[in-house]
């Protein structure tokens, strides 16, 4: 089976700090996979050059995604335009256009298939336009399409860059951080989605996560990173506080750190079992 | 913790001996170059108390404005307001691409540090210039002072859009492009619509200043008001003169306030 992202050993220095540290990961098509670590691990500088936002170090290092090399060595592919397309973003900060109508904003994930004069008319056709309102329908925000995206509240926004995602027809979804802004109940429901696209699309979806109990309750495998190495690569139930401790030290208090809100009301979190774990039996970590 | 009276032995915050030297020093040269420029300004302050008889006759010459002629006037300032129409349209157009491709956001710095010290060209020269060196390449005219108004204010509003654009938040435009969207999609979606509230309050702000610059760039030939203006002014027509004054005043006035409504229906 082809990975669906293939990163080796990719290494990235800013000035003297390794914000990666020769990162080598595999993850197949159709998996959840959470990215968890303290701030400043590494987690949004891996998740922007898997997306080709930013170009490893020279020396080494690759980026495959289904297939096509998006960055190898440092360079990013020329292609790189047409190799996004297949990956979805999903950012902290949402990174809507405020003063554009919602809609508009979801239509962007189709920019890249419609001719340039459409696009700069912002003539969208009528199935177009169809496939963006059912985006924001499944998303739950149908009724705010003609709003400024600025007027939406953070769930919101970040729902909407979901829809964008979904337009834009990825096959691969990475989601930086995407409810670290939200509160609880918003954060609830963006992961929801998140889980409903990878379950019902079999979209791969990789989301990095401040807090560990999120990964526990969505994604069935996990990648730790601490200072830009990946520290456990494995099933997400296998994380326990005392290994935590074992990988980050004092910094697990950070990961583990579990808001009152976020708790389960005393049910012990349960691991979702809907997809099934060929990544690691692949790799026979 | 109680409150001592501590803080009668503190120094008191006043300025240190040579920040205050520096200061008296910074004030004396401003005086200086000042007092250097009274000759080569013909300062003659007293003229204007010697000859003030002079000047009351001269001012009063001016009233009552005569509007006899008001038909030619009004005719004449329509074609100023088109001069500045047609030079400020044709100037935002040119702004646009001039205006991205001299952001240091947008295009590497060999694109645009060429392109801005172009810009800069076209905004150092005054319209006047540009207007008189028209005039003999297009002939006596509006068109010339069309033509001075639109490289003149492309310039100015060039500069003004690229610092818009080099004042926007990153964060959308790197979320357009993440769809894998192309260059010129990133900035109609990502950048264009950060920046048009001040891309149209600037171009309205640079019409305003147009309608002035157009009843000027007349004087030398290019057309509308100014060319009455200057021929009244030359034969002495005083009265005329004012009239034609005050209908420039309220025109401009007008044009401000139609243009304040417009700006904030934009914004």
């Amino acid at each position: 089976m082809q990975a669906a992202i293939r990163v080796t050993s990719l290494t990235r220095t800013y000035g003297k700090h390794r914000a990666l540290d020769s990162v080598n990961l595999e993850i197949l098509p159709g998996e959840m996979v959470a990215l968890i670590g303290a701030s400043g691990s590494g987690k949004s500088t891996l998740l922007r050059h898997v997306a080709g936002l930013a170009a490893g170090d020279e020396a080494a290092g690759e980026v495959v995604v289904h297939g096509q090399t998006i960055q190898r060595n440092g360079r990013i592919a020329s292609d790189v335009r047409r190799l996004r397309t297949r990956v979805g973003f999903v950012f902290q900060q949402f990174n809507l256009v405020g003063r554009l109508p919602v809609y508009l904003n979801v239509a962007a994930g189709a920019l890249h298939r419609i001719p340039l004069w459409r696009s700069i008319f912002r003539r969208f056709s009528s199935a177009e336009l169809r496939h963006v309102m059912d985006a924001l329908a499944r998303v739950g925000i149908s009724d705010q399409a003609m709003q400024r995206a600025s007027t939406l509240s953070g769930g919101q926004q970040q729902r909407a860059a979901i829809a964008r995602t979904l337009v834009q027809r990825a096959r691969v979804v990475l989601a930086d951080e995407p409810i670290a802004s939200l509160d609880p109940e918003s954060a609830r429901r963006v992961m929801d989605i998140l889980a409903a696209i990878n379950r019902e699309d079999g979209c791969t979806v990789v989301v990095s996560l401040h807090q560990v109990n999120m990964a526990l309750k969505y994604c069935p495998r996990t990648v730790a990173l601490r200072q830009g190495k990946v520290v456990y690569d494995g099933p997400s139930s296998e994380l326990n506080s005392s290994l935590l401790r074992e990988l980050y030290g004092a910094e697990a208090d950070e990961i583990l750190s579990q808001p009152d809100h976020l708790s389960h009301h005393g049910r012990p979190i349960q691991v979702p079992e809907r997809v099934a774990y060929a990544a690691l039996s692949a790799q026979a970590v | 913790m109680a409150l001592t009276p501590a803080g009668l032995s503190m120094p008191l915050p006043r300025p240190s001996g040579s920040a205050r030297l520096a200061s008296l020093f910074g004030w004396g040269v401003v005086l200086a170059v000042l007092a250097a420029s009274w000759k080569g300004a013909d300062m003659r302050p007293l003229d204007l108390l010697r000859d003030s008889g002079n000047m009351g006759t001269y001012a009063a010459s001016f009233f009552p404005p005569k509007f006899t002629d008001w038909r030619v006037y009004l005719d004449e300032m329509l074609v100023t307001l088109q001069i500045a129409l047609w030079g400020t349209a044709l100037a935002v157009l040119c702004a646009v691409p001039f205006g991205l491709l001299s952001s240091s956001n947008i295009v590497p710095w060999w694109i645009y540090q060429p392109v801005r010290r172009l810009m800069d060209a076209a905004r150092a020269i005054n319209e006047m210039v540009f207007a008189m060196l028209f005039v003999v390449a297009v002939g006596l005219g509006p068109f010339a002072g069309v033509l001075a108004l639109w490289i003149h204010t492309t310039g100015i509003l060039a500069k003004l859009f690229a610092e818009a654009v080099e004042a926007i938040d990153p964060q959308p435009v790197e979320g357009i492009r993440s769809t894998g969207a192309r260059a010129i999609e990133e900035i109609v979606y990502g950048v264009i619509p950060q920046v048009l509230p001040l891309w149209i309050s600037y171009s309205l702000y640079r019409f305003e200043s147009n309608v002035r610059s157009a009843s000027v760039v007349g004087m030398v030939g290019a057309g509308g008001i100014g060319v009455i203006l200057w021929e009244i002014i030359r034969g002495f027509y005083y009265a005329e003169t004012c009239a034609v004054m005050i209908i420039i005043v309220v025109t401009v006035t007008l044009i401000d306030l139609i243009s304040a409504r417009v700006r904030k229906a934009f914004i």
